[in-house]
């Protein structure tokens, strides 16, 4: 056995299982595990685990932050702008203090302060109290007096373009920096509402499409999509003379944790943060947010516990969204497919907030020697944006595939074939393989060619997404001296089931069951783990998590040949023994081995190594590998020429996440991405009233999310893909999942109608309008 | 919500003693003066009230429920074969009733449709037709509309995509009872009974009131009533009736457009009535009087049934964002027309 306390070379298993696994030799870094095999060969790693949480979830014992209750707690509420822009001449709390539930009140947005004193956007926070129910709190709110000056506003995105729409905002006071989405760029133009563009490139389109033997060209529309968290975003906080405890829900423990210290002043070991079950995040969650700050700082002025619960409406109407876009692409190609240039601009508005690129599908999903993209951020008077599930490359794909799809029809060609030959990743090309299979590609026809007012159709979308990791990640496993195995980090679990995943790593490592496992996560007390976006999670924490259990293994394989008289080299687990490798008749049962430990327990902490095979990009602690995560989906569709619906009826999503560390898991999680992009393409839309600004759908009912009948067949296949570069080797599957599913859908529906339907959502009156059933009309 | 203080009426006079205001005239006070007065509300199911309590819309001073009178739920044959469905009969027991679903199936089916099970098994017939309109800017306690007793209506020039087609000045709210459609189509009627026990029976197509009759109140329910029942007439075993129901989703959503037709056809397959009626079009549930009086007569075919669609959309008048709903409405009511000729048509074929 190499020794591990320096680097040293170590042989890996590479490529994908059934298209070409191979071995590959890497440097292995000191005090690294030793490569794992493939699934194949291990014993719980990649195997179906059931969710750890999975029973005490449906039983509904599991707590969530609404249902923390603390001694004293009071509740919270938020007084928000009726007016989608104002200035705020005055604010008057004196009766909302007098109320006798009032046990704090805060004003949000103070009149003397030169940035607060403007308003944006219909929801934006203006004041706060804290009572003693939320009854009183409520009643305390409507005593609050606010003298608003109304202000010309804009909402619409193409509006805003105008150079003599209403300004958002003055060149001082707007933000400059991103919010979210990709590109991400800093100190851009701004001219008006419009800030920009972003640019990327490569070669000269100018000439590349001169090249062409063909151009198509098309615009595309993405509405705004808001995140639907089933558990609504929560936190109670508790401030205290020795420090600040906080529960909230979020996605990111140990960056609350660091965003608190710093607003509050304090060292960061005078701030936890804890979260034990959550309902969903999808990008929202990332932050503490202005309502988490406002709750910390009731907190602090009552002197007492506060709990404060976005309702479904603030939660519609002011807990983010996925930006709405417009993006023109043209796309030149050759008469054997192969590409000449892409040109992309892109016009998107995350309201007041910026980060509403389209992401880089169309710069890094084919090859092509010259690419143009300019992409602009369009302020306007609605609530900011934030990340959402595969922000900018969703609705980029959206686009993209489309044209793509267009192009393979004009060409005549194919969408697979075409693909076969401008998409350079062997892992998409395998998907392609695999997808077409399942979804019976051969029996595609040609467009609109179904008789009868039903027509259905094939269509298929593919998707990129960086393997992201977050470098900074920790894990400690301890093992106590009965034989109890605990893992602990603050890493959260956003109904994803990392614990589980936690539980089956050191299992694997220890040579016990998952169950046998304790998983403690979610609190800033243990070692830092990394946030839950990004789809950075299991990439980033598996690995950790498998070296420290590594590490606690090393003394007891020191007791365990020391009670077997052999050498601590030739120590192998299985089953809860240790036993001598090549000689199975002589073990000692684990606990046995624990029980000689001279302390009452070991424990070791590991953090997230760098990649193997190093990175592509390190920015502070997040990190990206070499390699792209590829997906692609089928749809198969149903369209009534009558009524307009679109059902669909099957989807194949063939996804990429390097080592599938739990099947069962990563299966629930591609089922509800491609729900999420299902419901993005035919349903969800924040509709804001054109005269006020205001979301006239801020509820589950009038925003159209898809329901179990909405729900196709769906068909998941994750290969196996190894690439050498942790002690995993494991990436997300989140965000890869959502991409495919809304262009998938599309192409399908042009196959079906031999229409095609740019604008998401694809509701009935979208596709009347397109087979031209009534007049069209402003 | 507001604190309110609640009451359990054992009888029907106790409830329409009990019942002094209508949730309409409760909700057009102005939002100032907006508060718990003296009156007294009707609660049965609740999925509507709740729903406006919930968002301020109500402020009651006293709810008086209307679940533990005996019998108000009962189903029952009448002497004549007819029918009378108890206001209290919930959309999920109308849904799975035998007789009904034998005899009158478009109401089976409209009331299986509407909204989820989980409403279902609440949602009471009573409340069903009764419960106000779901315009986003009615449910907005921002927007004091016509309907409140404001002076605009912010739908028209605003976002109007489920709004109605027919009838939709000054409010362009369209009903939003799914069963009702059917009910109207079979000539249904309705009992009210006030505390003195006198009982009024009238149709329910003249029960619910247009805007221009009443600008404020969806229906003719006056304070201190309770209404008791539903009647299905009797049909001739000739009698064919369908209900089609076409929302953007298969559950948990409201219909972009309904159809209810009830037809009675000759031996020969020719039309000798029809009801048609649409929901989701209008402020009460509409009745397509060009497409009865084009299928009287004639043998139902593609073509005919065609005629009738487009004759009833004639007069259509869609607002900016809801045209899609003409073709939409046409295709529902030529297949609801040869759904329910279907087995006449495969006789003679
Ligand atoms: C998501 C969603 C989707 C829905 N989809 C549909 C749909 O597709 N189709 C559809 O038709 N409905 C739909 N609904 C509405 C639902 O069916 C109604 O809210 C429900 O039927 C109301 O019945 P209830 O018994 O709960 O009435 P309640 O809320 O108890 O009462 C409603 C009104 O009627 C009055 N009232 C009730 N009973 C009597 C009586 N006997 N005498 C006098 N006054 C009375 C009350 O005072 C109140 O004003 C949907 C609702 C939701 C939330
Ligand atoms: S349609 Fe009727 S209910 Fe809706 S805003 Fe207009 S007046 Fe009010």
């Amino acid at each position: 056995m190499a020794s591990d306390d320096k680097p040293h070379a170590e042989r890996f298993p590479f490529g994908i299982v059934g298209a070409g696994l191979g071995v590959v030799t890497r440097q292995l870094p000191p005090d690294e595990p030793p490569p794992l095999a493939p699934n194949a060969d291990l014993a719980v790693i990649g195997r179906p685990v059931p969710r750890q949480n999975g029973r005490a979830k449906v039983t509904g014992a599991t707590r969530f932050t609404v249902d923390i209750s603390l001694p004293g707690m009071l509740h919270g509420r938020i007084l928000r702008s009726p007016l989608a822009h104002a200035e705020i001449h005055g604010i008057d709390v004196t009766a909302a203090a007098r109320h006798p539930g009032t046990r704090a009140v805060l004003v949000v947005a103070r009149p003397d302060e030169l940035t607060g004193a403007t308003l944006r956007y219909v929801g934006a926070p203006v004041a706060a109290v804290a009572a003693v129910s939320m009854v009183a709190a409520a009643e305390a709110l409507r005593l609050i007096r606010v003298d608003y000056q109304s202000l010309p506003f804009v909402a619409d995105m193409d509006e805003a373009r105008n150079a003599t729409a209403p300004p958002v905002f003055d060149a001082a006071s707007a933000p400059a920096g991103y919010a979210s989405g990709f590109p991400a760029r800093l100190n851009l133009p701004l001219d008006g509402n419009v800030r920009g563009p972003a640019t990327d490139g490569r070669g000269d389109t100018a000439e590349g499409f001169a090249e062409a033997d063909l151009v198509v060209e098309g615009e595309y529309r993405t509405q705004v999509q808001t995140h639907c968290c089933l558990e609504p975003h929560a936190i109670v906080a508790d401030w205290r003379a020795d420090g600040l405890t906080v529960y909230m829900s979020t996605q990111f423990t140990a960056g609350v944790r660091h965003e608190l210290a710093e607003a509050f002043g304090l060292p960061l070991d005078r701030v936890r943060v804890i979260v034990d079950g959550m309902g969903g995040g999808f990008g929202s969650k990332s932050t503490l947010g202005s309502y988490g700050r406002i709750a910390v700082a009731l907190s602090r002025q009552a002197q007492a516990p506060v709990r404060l619960v976005l309702d479904r409406q603030e939660e519609q109407m002011d807990s983010g969204n996925r930006p709405a876009t417009w993006q023109r692409l043209r796309i030149g190609a050759k008469r054997d497919g192969s590409l000449t240039a892409i040109s992309l601009v892109s016009y998107g508005t995350a309201g007041v907030a910026l980060g509403a690129g389209v992401g880089n599908v169309a710069q890094a999903l084919y090859a092509c020697p010259n690419f143009a993209a300019a992409q602009y951020d369009v302020f306007t008077n609605a609530s900011p944006g934030c990340a959402m599930r595969a922000p900018g490359n969703a609705p980029g794909a959206f686009g993209l595939e489309q044209a793509i799809d267009e192009l393979a029809e004009r060409l005549q060609l194919d969408p697979l074939t075409l693909r076969d030959h401008i998409d350079p990743s062997p892992v998409r090309r395998e998907e392609r393989r695999i997808g077409a299979e399942r979804i019976g590609w051969r029996r595609r026809h040609a467009p609109g060619a179904d008789p009868g007012p039903i027509k259905r159709g094939m269509g298929v979308a593919q998707s990129l997404w960086g393997a992201n990791v977050q470098t900074n990640s920790a894990c400690e496993v301890r093992v106590m001296r009965d034989g109890s195995v605990e893992v602990l980090s603050s890493v959260q679990d956003i109904g994803t089931g990392i614990g589980t995943v936690l539980a089956q790593t050191v299992a694997e490592v220890l040579g016990l069951h998952s169950e046998a496992i304790t998983v403690r996560i979610g609190d800033t007390e243990f070692p830092a783990g990394p946030p839950s976006y990004g789809s950075r999670t299991t990439a980033s924490i598996t690995p950790p998590a498998r070296a420290a259990a590594w590490r606690v293994l090393r003394p007891l394989f020191r007791e365990a040949a020391l009670a077997l008289n052999a050498a601590a080299e030739d120590m192998a687990v299985r089953d809860g023994r240790i036993l001598v490798r090549g000689d199975s008749g002589r073990s000692i049962d684990f606990r046995d081995a624990a029980a000689r430990l001279r302390t009452d327990r070991i424990s070791a902490v590991a953090s997230r190594s760098d990649d193997y095979g190093g990175f592509r990009w390190r920015m502070a602690d997040a990190a990206q590998a070499r390699q792209d995560l590829g997906g692609v989906q089928f749809a198969a569709v149903a369209v009534d020429t009558e009524t307009g619906v679109i059902r669909v009826e099957r989807v194949v999503a063939v996804q990429d996440c390097g080592r599938p560390m739990n099947p069962l898991l990563i299966e629930s999680q591609v089922q509800g991405g491609v729900l999420m992009g299902l419901s993005y393409a035919l349903f969800e839309e924040r509709i804001l009233d054109r005269h006020t600004g205001r979301m006239v759908n801020p509820n589950l009912e009038q925003y159209k999310l898809a329901g179990a009948c909405d729900t196709p067949a769906i068909d998941v296949v994750v290969l196996e893909n190894y690439q050498a570069n942790s002690a995993t080797d494991a990436y997300g599957i989140a965000e890869p999942a959502n991409i495919a599913t809304a262009p998938a859908i599309a192409n399908a529906v042009y196959n079906a109608i031999g229409l095609r339907l740019r604008a998401l959502p694809m509701t009935p009156a979208a596709v009347l309008a397109a087979l031209g059933k009534f007049p069209a009309r402003s | 919500m507001n604190r309110f203080t609640w009451a359990t009426a054992r009888t029907i006079a106790e409830a329409a003693a009990a019942a002094s205001t209508i949730v309409a005239d409760a909700m057009t006070a102005l939002p100032e003066t907006a508060g718990p007065g003296d009156g007294t509300i009707v609660k049965a199911g609740g999925i509507d009230i709740l729903d406006l309590l919930k968002e301020n819309l109500l402020v009651p001073a006293r709810v008086a429920s209307l679940r533990d009178i005996p019998d108000l739920d009962a189903i029952v044959e009448e002497a004549d074969s007819g029918c009378r469905l108890g206001a209290m009969a919930t959309l999920a027991g109308l849904a799975a009733h035998p007789l009904l679903r034998q005899r009158y199936p478009a109401v089976t089916d409209a009331a299986g449709e509407s909204a989820s099970p989980q409403i279902r098994n609440l949602a009471t017939l009573g409340g069903n037709l009764l419960q106000r309109p779901r315009c986003w800017y009615f449910r907005a306690a921002e927007y004091r509309c016509l309907r409140k007793g404001g002076g605009n209506c912010f739908a028209i020039p605003g976002e109007n995509q489920y709004h109605a087609i027919f009838g939709n000045r000054p409010c362009a709210i369209v009903h939003p009872s799914t069963v009702a459609t059917a009910l109207v189509a079979l000539g249904a009627t309705v009992d009210l009974i006030d505390a003195e026990g006198a009982v009024r029976r009238l149709s329910l197509e003249d029960f619910f009131l247009p805007p221009e009759r009443d600008l404020q109140r969806e229906n003719d329910l006056r304070p201190h009533e309770i209404l008791t029942a539903i009647n299905l007439p009797p049909l001739p075993t000739s009698a064919r009736m369908v209900h089609l129901r076409q929302g953007e989703k298969d559950a948990f959503d409201w219909p972009l457009a309904d159809v209810a037709v009830l037809l009675d056809l000759s031996p020969e397959g020719i039309c000798r009535s029809a009801s048609i009626v649409l929901g989701a079009a209008a402020p009460v549930p509409h009745r397509a009087k060009p497409a009865e009086n084009a299928l009287l007569g004639k043998h139902i075919d593609e073509s005919t049934a065609g005629a009738a669609a487009r004759a009833a959309l004639a007069g259509a008048t869609p607002l900016a964002k809801n045209a899609y709903k003409t073709p939409l409405f046409e295709a529902l009511i030529r297949r609801a027309l040869l759904k329910a000729a279907a087995p006449i048509v495969k006789e003679r074929g």
